[in-house]
């Protein structure tokens, strides 16, 4: 236990002196605080510089009528279909719409024509808006008068709530959410393939220095090995914590200053309106805003060391286990697939299950099963998890990186001291067996 | 410690390690089970050695020396006067990899020894030290000895062996075929050949058979000569003075290098 330690300290202190640390560890956090501003200060200054586009309306049926807007303006032309694309085609305009000669009661083959794929947010934004013209045709069919039309309109939005049994309310917000679990599942994302790709490298360097054979005369090997992944571990959480207290800290000031910088009014007219795809990038930062003001952040911090290390240590074993089998990097490839892969499903299973349904039976899977629990379940924390569905895929995470610990243990011991071996799954099943 | 190439050397030392576990037997140090107790009393310079090319000389020696059950002040006291010892202590703070080959070992060689060990394990030593630094390294082994260190030195160099060996184990394809002390084995092995300098003719009519004759010097002839082993050398020198003028007599003592190779080959034509 003791040497476990004295190996633990070495792997810390060899990695934090490294200068390529201090600079990720600094650089990181002004970097990402630095594109999100940067992206944030290119979508508010591509909307203040935005023409205004230009839209044909060919209206075969002459019911409708397109008042120009703040993004768009409407030219009615006349003629035949082909004459307008022919056209259009030539012009610098964005978009064609034809109207055929249609009844309000069955509105069928209305055509939107644009040089470029459009995108989806423009195209259920006219869709949204023939809408509402059709249905103020029917309403008025059916007598209503324009003041009684105006009189309609509404403007919605939610304030949602969470409620729990004992009655506390808890705003929730479904954007900080998605945002939380994003992030949170992604960075374990990348800590796994980052650290674990660090441990397997160390083991191999290890190996090739030949300085394997003296440490494991006075160690057990699977001490050495966990002293090890343990020891990168602990570098991942000083540089996750340094990271946090740096960003917290830049974020506050970086996103303050760009708050303040825009007029309110505005900020609240370009975040309401669907059409501006680039503008869900202000959404964000009202997103991250709300974020760091609402959320539990010890918590989620806590959860998140907890499973960043649970993770790392389930899949570090493995990593250490291939690289004390293979004597070069370029042989650990063909024993990198099985690892990756269920890495690679839970974040895949994070984007197509749990954002859409966080309480589904997939995501609940995910997040319980050890191999995907830790990318999941911290994508799923936000949406509010029950406390034994926690518990639950805490205490498996737990068990699995012990078997896996295990596993990878009896590899490592055989694996470390083998050298110029041709090594396969067979071989890696042989040593395994082979016992102590 | 001798024994040809897979014969099982550096798998004996890695039980005597307990890297690895023996299949069956046990092993005994001073009459006492050997337990991760022992890893203290003993040092381990492998064949296959390195060290951790980013790190400094000292903080290696002081990892090293802890492992082994030094606290770092004494890891860090001793290592500095082993330094000192073999002439490298400038290098203390610099890192391994810019080191040359010979200082490496030198490292590899104080690590193995900084905790005093009572039981030292060096398998081929010598390898990639220049002779000036070997004789260094061979000169300090042989002050461990004399300050009570039982040193087991597993190699191929039969004059290393020569030079710095008391017993010698003989060990073919997992099987210790000879053992003993130098001195011992030598004598058994000694096969009555002699090979002498003298003037004059042979008659083979004696007790014994002339191998080969070739002129020597200074008019001399030179022969081997086989006589019985188990016999006095002075009787086959009373025999050859009846017959010519002796100038020099020696028995043909063995060498490891024909007695390791005489047991190897002659197992291996079975």
């Amino acid at each position: 236990m003791n040497k476990m330690f004295l190996v633990l300290e070495r792997e810390f202190m060899s990695r934090v002196k490294k200068k390529s640390f201090l600079i990720a560890t600094i650089l990181v956090p002004l970097i990402f605080p630095a594109i999100i501003a940067g992206m944030i200060y290119i979508a508010v200054q591509s909307e203040k510089n935005k023409d205004v586009e230009k839209v044909r309306i060919l209206d075969e049926s002459n019911l409708f009528v397109f008042e120009d807007e703040k993004k768009y303006t409407f030219t009615e032309v006349e003629g035949t279909l082909e004459r307008a694309k022919e056209e259009f085609a030539k012009s610098e305009d964005l978009a064609l719409i034809h109207i055929p000669a249609l009844d309000i009661y069955d509105p069928k083959g209305i055509t939107f024509y644009t040089r470029t794929s459009p995108g989806v947010s423009m195209v259920s934004g006219f869709e949204r808006d023939l809408e509402a013209k059709i249905k103020n045709m029917r309403l008025k069919e059916a007598g209503l008068t324009d003041e009684k039309l105006k009189e309609l309109e509404t403007d919605i939005t939610l304030a949602s709530f969470n409620l729990s049994e004992t009655g506390d309310e808890k705003r929730s917000d479904a954007k900080s959410t998605f945002w939380i679990g994003y992030v949170m599942g992604f960075m374990i994302y990348i800590f796994l393939f980052a650290y674990g790709a660090q441990v397997m490298q160390g083991v191999i360097e290890e190996k090739n220095s030949k300085i394997v054979e003296i440490v494991v005369s006075t160690i057990k090997p699977i001490h050495m090995m966990m002293g090890k992944v343990i020891g990168v571990a602990s570098v991942g959480v000083v540089q996750f914590l340094i990271w946090i207290i740096l960003m917290t800290a830049i974020s506050f000031v970086g996103l303050s200053a760009v708050g303040l910088s825009m007029d309110p009014a505005q900020v609240q007219e370009m975040a309401n309106s669907p059409e501006a795809s680039s503008l869900q990038q202000n959404e964000k930062v009202m997103g991250m805003i709300e974020m760091i003001n609402d959320i539990p952040i010890m918590q989620i911090t806590l959860l998140f060391i907890f499973y960043f290390l649970g993770g790392y240590l389930l899949y570090g074993a493995l990593f250490a286990a291939v690289g004390s089998a293979v004597d070069t990097p370029a042989d650990a490839q063909q024993f990198m697939m099985p690892i990756m892969l269920p890495i690679i499903v839970a974040l895949m299973g994070l984007m197509m299950f749990v954002f859409p349904d966080p309480h589904g039976s997939a995501s609940f899977w995910l997040s319980i099963i050890p191999f995907t629990s830790p990318i999941v379940m911290m994508g799923r924390i936000g949406f509010g998890v029950p406390a034994w569905e926690i518990a639950l895929s805490m205490g498996l995470l737990v068990l699995g990186f012990w078997f896996t610990l295990w596993l990878a243990g009896r590899i490592y011991r055989v694996g470390i001291l083998m050298h110029g071996t041709k090594v396969n799954y067979k071989t890696l099943a042989r040593w395994f067996m082979m016992k102590n | 410690m001798l024994g040809p190439n897979g014969a099982g050397k550096t798998t004996l030392i890695r039980i005597i390690n307990q890297i690895i576990e023996a299949d069956q037997g046990e092993i005994l140090l001073n009459g006492a089970r050997l337990s991760p107790e022992h890893i203290t009393a003993i040092g381990y310079l492998p064949e296959e050695r390195g060290l951790y090319k980013k790190m400094t000389v000292g903080d290696q020696l002081i990892y090293l020396g802890q492992l082994r059950g030094l606290t770092r002040k004494e890891a860090n006291l001793r290592g500095k006067q082993w330094c000192q010892k073999l002439g490298i202590i400038e290098w203390w703070g610099k890192k391994v990899e810019d080191l040359s080959k010979g200082m490496a070992q030198k490292i590899q060689f104080i690590a193995t020894v900084l905790h005093e060990p009572k039981l030292i394990i060096l398998d081929e030593p010598f390898s990639g030290f220049d002779p000036v630094n070997a004789e260094l390294i061979k000169d300090e082994i042989l002050g461990l000895r004399q300050n009570g260190s039982t040193i087991i030195f597993s190699t191929h160099r039969m004059e290393s062996v020569e030079q710095l060996c008391d017993y010698v184990a003989l060990i073919h394809k997992s099987q210790k075929i000879l053992d003993g002390s130098k001195v011992d084995i030598k004598e058994q092995y000694r096969d009555g050949t002699y090979q002498i300098e003298y003037k004059g003719e042979l008659s083979t009519g004696g007790q014994f058979e002339v191998l080969s004759t070739e002129p020597s010097a200074r008019g001399l002839q030179a022969s081997v000569i086989q006589f019985s082993p188990t016999a006095n050398p002075n009787d086959l020198l009373k025999q050859l003075i009846g017959q010519v003028e002796v100038h020099t007599f020696v028995e043909r003592i063995p060498s490891m290098n024909d007695i390791f190779i005489r047991n190897v080959k002659g197992d291996s034509h079975e």
